[in-house]
Formats: C-alpha cells, structure tokens, sequence
C-alpha cells in the first residue's frame, strides 16, 4: 500500500512535532481556498509546500504568519497556541515574495528594524546586524538603499532580515520567484546551507518542483486547497499517492483500468489502453474489479525491437516522435491501440544497434516493480 | 487514560490562551479603527451631508426681512407645532420661463463646452501619451500649467482678446477681414471659449491618464492586420479609451453646469445660467429660499450624474487594488 | 512601446493646443508693461502697474488673508484627507463606507455655487441653534476650503496607498511593528512625496478659491481672489494684469521646479538601479 500521509498522526514520527497544523480551513467568503490541512513538522526540518497557482499556499503561509485568520482549526508551534495571536507577537518570521524591504531605510536599518522592536540593547542590535550581514555577505552594502542593490543582493537581505530576529519558524514565500533561472538554481543551495547553519525550521511555498526536491527534506503536494501527499522528494517521485502526485511531479504514462486479480503481494490491472492485463509488484488495499489508475515513468519504460522474453508487461507500437535531449531520447511510441507512451531511453542503449527511427515498429516493455497503482 | 485525559485538559487550555483576543491589534483595531474613521467622517457629515437638509428645509420656506432673511418651517405657538411648507419657490422654477430658459441654457452650454473640450483634448492626450517616455513628462506639466495658476487669471486673461476693443478684434480689423469691431464680449460666444478654455484641462488629465495605458503593441497589431491609421483608431483606440472620454467628459459637464464666475465675467446680462441666477437670488435679491430651491433643483439634475462618475471611479480603484 | 517621435498630426495639435492655452497668458503679462492705462492700447514699456500693485494696500491685506487662510487649509485638508485616504484604502470594508467615499469625492465635480451656499445655510443654522460660529469669517472659509480640499488630498492619497506594495506593511507587523507605529515609521515616509504634492495641491485650491468663499466670507474678509473679482468686474484693469503676471511666473517657477526635483530623483534612482 502507498503509505497516506495526510493524517496529522502519520507524520514523522520518529520526532516530537515543533509545528502542528491542526483541522486548518480558510475561507474567503464561500471560497474555501485552504481546506482541513492537519500538517506536523519537526525540529529544523526544512519543507516545502509545492502546488500550481492558487491552490492556496500563500494562504496558508500568511495563516502561520498571522497575516490572515483562520475560519477554524488550530496553530500550534512549539507547544503554544498561535492561532489567535497577531503576527507581531509570533516568533515566526517571513521572507515575502517580494522581499518587502523598507525602500527608506538602509540595508542596516532594514534589519535592524525588527531587533529594535525587542528593546534589544542598541550594542547588541549593531553586533547582530553585523553578523547577519556577514551572513548573507552582504557588508558591503550595508548603508545602501534596496533600490540601490540587484535581485539576488535584495534577495539575501530580505532573508538576513527574517532571521535576525532568530524565529521559531522561518517562512519562505517564493524565495526564489524574482530571481532569473540561472540565478536561482546558484541560490538554491546557498539557501539551504544558511538555513542549516543558523539551524532554524522553516516552511517554504514554491510551485517551482525542482525547486522543493533541491532544496526541502520534506515535500506537500497541495490542490485546491488540500494536502494530497507529505512524502521526501524520492518516495514523492518514486512512490506518488494519487494520480495529481504522480503527474504533477515528473512526467508520467498514466494508464485507467480496473483490477482484475487482487493477490497480497501484486496485482493485475487490465486497461483498454494495453493489449493485455499489467501485472505490478505490489499489493494495493481494494476490491476486484475497483477502479485504479496506472502510472509508468517514461525512464522505467525500455523500447526494442525484439519483443521481450521476461514478464509480460510489454505492447507493441511504431515510433511515432524522438525528442533528442543529448544524454538521453524520448521516444514516443504510439501503441496499436492508439496510446501514446513516452519512454526516456539513455543514449548509451544504443551502442550495440542504431536507435529506432521514425515509424519502424518496436516494442515497449516494463518490469512488475515499476508501476505503480493509484487508486485515486 | 490519564495521559488523554492530560493532554485534552493541555490542548483546552492551549485553546483558551489561542483564543485570548491579544492586546492591542484586536483591541486598537475595532475601537481604534471606528476612532480615526470618525474624523473624516464626522466632519463631512457635518459640514457635507447635513447642509444638503438645511438647504432642503430652506427651500420650502418663504423670503421675510429678517436676520436671516427667511421664515423658519417650525414655530411653535402656545404649544402647537406649526409647519409652513411652502412650495411656492418650485412652482416658481416650474412655472416661470426664466428659470426654466437658465437650467436649459447652463445643460446646453455644459454639453457644448464638454464636447469642444473632447474634440481639442483627445488629439493632445492622445499625443502626449504616445510621445516618447522622455518628453511625456514635461509636456504633461505643460498642459498642466495652466490649472495650476488662477483660474480667475484664465478667464482675465481672456477678457483682454474678447473686448470689443480687444486684441481679436483689432487683429481681424488690421488684417482687413473686418471693417467695425465684432461684438465678441458678452456673449455665447465668449462664455462658450473661456469655458472650454478653463475646463480644458480636466478632459486632457484623465484621458491622457487612460491613453498612457493603452499598449502600443495592440495599435502595431492592428496596423500588422492591415487596418489604416484612421481604422486603428476608430476600431481599437478609441474603442479602449472609453473610460478615459467618460471620466474627462464627466469632470467638465458636472461643474459646468453650475459656472458662475464665467458668465458672470463675459456672459451677456440677459441669457443666464443657473449658477448666475443661484448667484443673484442670494446675493442680490437676498432671497435665500428662492436660492435654496434653485440649488435642490440642480442637484435633482447632476446627482445621477455624479452618482455614475463616483461609481466608476470607484471601479476603476478597485480594479488597481487587484493587481 | 512607443514611437520615437512625434508624428505630424500630433505636432499640429501640440503647436495648436499649447498656442491655445498659452497667448492668452502670454497677452496678459506683455499688457502688464504697458505704459498707457487703456488696457487695449499699447504705448511702450512700464513697470508703474507693479509699483501701483505694490502700494496697493487692499491688495496686500488680502493676500495675506489668502495666505493665511490657504496655509491653515491646506494643512487641515492634509490631515483630514490622509485619515481618510488610509481608511479608504486600508480599513477594508466597513458599513457606511459607500456613503464615506461618495462625501469625499462629490465636493471634486459639484458646482462649487451649491457647496458654496450648503455650507453657508449649515453656518446660519449652527449660529442660531448655538450662537457659534458668531459671524463669517476666517473660520467658516477654513472650514469650505478644507472640505473641498482634502477631497483631492484623499483621492491623491488613497491611489497612491492603492498601489503601494502591502506586503511592506505586512513585513514590518511580521518584524514585530504595531499597526500604529507601521503607519508612522512605514508607511507615512513612503508616501510623503504623494502628501506634499497634495499639500501643494490643497494651498493652490485654497489660495485661488472665489466661489465658496464668497459665500463664507464676512464683512471683514475679503481674500485675494474676491478682490480680484469685484475690480475685474467693472472691467479691465493694468493693474490685475501685473498682479496676474506675478501670479503665472510664482506658479510656473514651482510647477517647473517641482517637477524637475522629481524627474531628478526619479533619474537618480534608475541610474543608480542599473549601476548595481
Ligand atoms: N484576501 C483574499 N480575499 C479573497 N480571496 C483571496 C484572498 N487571498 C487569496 N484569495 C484567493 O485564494 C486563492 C488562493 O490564493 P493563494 O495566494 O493562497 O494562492 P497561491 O497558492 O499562493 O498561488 P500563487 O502560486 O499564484 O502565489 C486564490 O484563488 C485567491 O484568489
Ligand atoms: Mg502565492
């Protein structure tokens, strides 16, 4: 069975959770943008909310932040109800997605703002701005204006800045958004290696995937408003819950049949897109004859031209598209019944033999253990 | 069991100091917020909304030699209360043709002046908003200029030209188009340029503010697709400026209609408009009723007017508030 | 995006707008040199309407009523209009809100001849009903001009606020800031440019005012632009063209400079933005 991680209980249980999020909805009017979210995380863990556009991460954030209240559901960071109170009295800090710096104020001032609102001594404050900016190696700067720096510059002193304070909880809103693609692949890391340097938990929202698999230890995937799936970046990719996972990370075959043999230990699934039952290595938790949807990743799948010996998940087909990436193809291969599987062949398959062209007919085949069935 | 019974008792409390509505946002906001809404609110209700009821009241009363010169609705004999309603100003209004001529002479006057202003303000909008980044700015002061010295200076200014004596005439003379001075001053005439000279700039503003928008790629494609200069304009410019032509023709007709200090300046003494005659009644006749009637009156009229304008202006800030 | 330069058709509708608005201006102040007292006469060049204006003394108390008055108005209007701008732009949705935002934005197009006299007839009442305001003057003019401005002052206000980035404000409740401390240390800096240009805004409103003044203003309060309109109704008169001439030259003076203050600022921030 594909472990559920939805319930708040499943969570990582080796660990007391430092943050609970409890039975959490949040409407807009009728809209329900943020629907029954139970999430626990643990000690400097660092995760990662990842969803398309809308599907109410920022909501969620902001509720953690105090920004917006919850309609119902419950807060609570380290032992503490938090639901209720206002964001300034939260030990939790935000970096925004547009990074908000004050433009009035110098980069010093900019983090030095939120110390003083502790009543800091004033020595304390300058060493800790100090330290900040040493940090995120931005001391140079430290008497100039955010209009005055690049993206990336503003980008770290928004993130000195959410730290100084020394958060419970760091929240990360698109950290990387405003950055351009080559920017923010170089950032990624540095990111993750200050955030574990200053030892501090942190949620962050992305819709960006390669983004959260770099750089979180633990992944939700949210739709419309509810948390599909809390897995690491590999059980996510390898071992997705439902079809929304499996396709939304990665590219997918995604087959719709029914069971038709339910054995402890695998499975049958007969599709009209196949010319005969998928047998797949695992047990599932269903009746015969249930529903489910098959998902094969087009690198699991192997084209030839002999028809395979071993197993008997394999269909015929002709070529129909290559897309020639380098290091590997992909192969489209149309299947007698119409279906269309891609397959992500590396390019060292084709030593012994010339890859196929255009329109020659192959084979595709897959072993039992690289399907997977979901059943929602 | 002990233990659930425990962590139960935990979260009731952890739920309790959740809910203690914290110091001062909750506290400050509802009071603190309705405290400084208050302000501004109380002294428009005070000084905006309410006198609209005394001038109704007024209204409805009649003239007396009196300080203030006007008999109150209310008086109270021997404990009964007496209520004069008096609607003779209305039927007054209604009845006699003077008024009636001013309201139609000040609506077509309003409505003249708005659309001169629309066919000489949308070429220079127009132009401006199109004009490279660089000089957009200081044309713009430019036009604006003028709004910002005196509006009693804009219409002096004009005096000078307009006389029968003045510089119009004796140009037109000295290039012997004409051989006796026109009669320029004090009529339709002047009244119809000085206002549109006056009102000019409130038709540019809002519909350079709208033409600045348009995206030029949009006037590119429509040229790619083949469409004249002339097309381009008629099928997409003008079409997505509407709300600018809207905005700038609502902010000229409006006070327009009630302009005093313009016909009273080069406006013949004979054909009023209505803010002359608001004018004369008070200060001249010293009949405030008969004043206050003429203001219901050309409030029944512009209200919707104005009703519409703030309505979309209010669209149109909620739209920017969006993004 | 746009067109290098200016086409033909929007040169001649330049040239023939900016002619239209500025000979007559122009006309003004070459008459104000004018030797001979006939204002449609020219007979050589003369400063002696200056010196006229300058001993004038009506005219000096009256612009220092106007001044006063403006100064005293303008800065009310500011006060009042950035409460009600932040609240317009900031508090959400309230009831009555409708009702708020229309009493601030119909005194902008309402003729100001019904402003004028509502607001009197409110003053009469109030004097009967309390005995105060005692008589019209300095205060019930101040009281016109600061409803009429902080219209403006709101509406400069309020659009700059809507555009503003929230999350700054969002930032500084995150860093521990309080909502009333967010506005004085936050968000008021960023938007003073927005609360001088309206302040300059209000002054000139106020400043050059007849309508509703005319009906505010008692027997010994007669401001600048009523003493203009009660000589320049018996006609003309070379002495309200020096006036005028000091009047267009102080305001194109600021205009300009205010305007190129901005542009330099606003140069100064892109370069400096492409430097880094
Ligand atoms: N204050 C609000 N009032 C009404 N609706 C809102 C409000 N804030 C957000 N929403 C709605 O809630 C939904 C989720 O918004 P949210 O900002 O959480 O999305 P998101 O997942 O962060 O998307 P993105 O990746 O685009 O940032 C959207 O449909 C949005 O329109
Ligand atoms: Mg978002």
């Amino acid at each position: 069975m594909v472990e559920s991680s939805v319930h708040p209980a499943a969570g990582t249980a080796a660990s007391k959770p430092y943050l609970q999020i409890v039975d959490v909805v949040k409407k807009f009017g009728d809209n329900t943008v943020v629907n029954h979210i139970n999430l626990s995380i643990s000690k400097n863990d660092i995760f990662a909310l990842l969803g398309s556009s809308g599907c109410g991460k920022s909501t969620l954030l902001r509720m953690l932040a105090g920004m917006e209240t919850p309609t119902s559901g419950r807060i609570i960071l380290d032992g503490e109800d938090i639901t209720h109170l206002a964001p300034y009295e939260r030990p939790i800090n935000m970096m925004f997605q547009s990074y908000a710096l004050f433009p009035h104020m110098t980069v010093a001032q900019n983090i030095a703002l939120g110390l003083k609102q502790d009543g800091l001594p004033r020595k304390e404050i300058d060493e800790r701005v100090e330290r900040m900016l040493d940090l995120v190696q931005m001391k140079k700067y430290a008497h100039r204006k955010p209009f005055q720096l690049s993206g990336g510059q503003q980008q770290r002193v928004a993130l000195a800045r959410s730290l100084a304070k020394r958060p419970k909880l760091l929240l990360l809103d698109e950290p990387l958004g405003a950055l351009d693609k080559k920017l923010r692949q170089q950032t990624q890391l540095e990111l993750v290696n200050l955030i574990d340097q200053v030892g501090v938990t942190c949620i962050m929202v992305t819709h960006d995937q390669e983004e959260a698999m770099t750089m979180a230890c633990r992944i939700g995937i949210m739709s419309e408003g509810q948390l599909l799936q809390i897995a690491s970046p590999g059980e996510l990719y390898e071992r997705p819950n439902c079809r929304f996972t499996a396709e939304f990370i990665g590219e997918t075959n995604m087959f719709g049949g029914h069971v038709v043999e339910d054995e402890p230990d695998y499975v049958r699934v007969q599709t009209t897109e196949l010319p005969r039952p998928v047998r797949v290595g695992h047990g599932i938790t269903g009746t015969l004859g249930m529903p489910v949807w098959l998902s094969v990743r087009p690198e699991r799948v192997g084209v030839s031209r002999q028809q395979p010996t071993a197993g008997g998940n394999w269909a015929n087909g002709t070529v129909h598209d290559i897309a020639y990436l380098g290091g590997f193809s992909i192969f489209h291969v149309r299947l007698d019944t119409g279906k269309v599987v891609k397959a992500s062949v590396p390019a060292t398959r084709w030593r012994e033999e010339a890859a196929p062209t255009w329109n020659e007919p192959v084979f595709v085949s897959w072993a039992d253990t690289d399907a997977v069935v979901l059943t929602q | 069991m002990m233990s659930r019974l425990l962590s139960l008792r935990d979260s009731r409390e952890a739920a309790s100091r959740g809910a203690r509505r914290p110091t001062w946002w909750q506290l400050l906001m509802p009071s603190g917020r309705s405290l400084v809404t208050a302000i501004p609110y109380g002294w428009l209700l005070l000084f905006f909304l309410v006198p609209f009821l005394f001038v109704l009241q007024i209204s409805f009363s009649e003239v007396e030699i009196a300080s203030p010169p006007y008999r109150a609705l209310l008086t109270r004999a021997e404990d009964v209360l007496n209520i004069a309603l008096n609607i003779g100003n209305y039927s007054y209004i209604f009845g006699d043709p003077l008024y009636f001529d001013a309201y139609l002479s000040s609506l077509y006057m309003a409505l003249v002046t708005t659309l001169i202003c629309l066919v000489i303000g949308y070429p220079i909008a127009y132009t401006i908003a199109r004009a490279p980044e660089a000089k957009r700015n200081t044309l713009l002061m430019l036009v604006m200029l003028p709004f910002w010295t005196s509006f009693l200076v804009r219409v002096y200014a004009w005096m000078g030209i307009l006389d029968n004596e003045g510089l119009l005439n004796k140009a037109c003379i000295a290039l012997g188009l004409i051989d006796t001075p026109m009669p320029l001053m004090h009529t339709q005439l002047s009244v119809q340029i000085v206002m549109v000279y006056a009102y000019l700039p409130f038709m540019i503003l809002p519909l350079f503010s709208n033409l600045v928008k348009l995206d030029g790629r949009l006037l590119e494609a429509a040229a790619d697709l083949g469409c004249r200069p002339w097309e381009t304009f008629l099928k997409v410019t003008l079409p997505l400026s509407k709300n600018g032509v809207i905005a700038g023709s609502m902010l000229v007709f409006i006070p327009a209609v009630g302009e005093f200090v313009i016909p009273e300046l080069v406006g013949t003494p004979e054909s009023l408009m209505i803010g002359k005659v608001l004018w004369m009644e008070f200060f001249d006749n010293n009949n405030w009723p008969m004043a206050a009637s003429v203001t219901i009156v050309m409030l029944a009229l512009l209200i919707l007017p104005i009703i519409y304008q703030h309505k979309r202006e209010e669209k149109a800030l909620a739209r920017a508030a969006q993004r | 995006m746009n067109g290098k330069n200016i086409s033909w058709f929007g040169r001649v509708s330049l040239g023939l707008g900016f002619a239209f608005l500025y000979v007559p201006i122009l006309i003004l102040i070459v008459y104000s040199f004018n030797a001979s007292k006939l204002v449609t006469v020219l007979a050589g060049f003369s400063t002696q309407w200056y010196s006229v204006l300058f001993n004038d003394d009506a005219v000096i108390s009256s612009f220092g009523l106007s001044l006063k008055i403006a100064l005293l108005s303008s800065t009310m209007s500011v006060v009042l209009g950035t409460i009600a701008g932040l609240v317009l732009a900031r508090f959400g949705p309230f009831r009555g809100k409708g009702l708020f935002a229309g009493m601030i934005s119909a005194p902008m197009v309402m003729p100001e001849v019904i402003v004028g006299l509502s607001m009197l007839l409110l003053f009469v009442e109030l004097q009967q009903w309390f005995g105060f305001p005692a008589e019209r003057g300095v205060l019930t003019i101040w009281v016109g001009h600061v409803t009429l401005c902080m219209a403006y002052v709101t509406v400069v206000i309020r659009s700059r606020l809507v555009e503003m980035d929230r999350s700054i404000e969002e930032a500084a409740m995150d860093l521990g800031v309080r909502p009333l401390k967010i506005f004085f240390l936050i968000t008021l800096p960023i938007i003073a440019p927005a609360i001088a240009s309206s302040f300059l805004l209000a002054f000139t409103l106020s400043i050059d005012d007849l309508v509703i003044t005319a009906f505010l203003s008692g027997p010994g309060s007669t401001t600048l632009p009523q003493l203009i309109f009660s000589r320049v109704r018996l006609g003309l008169n070379p002495e309200i063209n020096a006036l005028a001439t000091i009047t267009v030259l102080v305001v194109a003076t600021l205009v300009v400079g205010a305007n190129r203050v901005m542009v330099k600022a606003e140069q100064r921030r892109t370069r400096l933005a492409v430097a880094t």
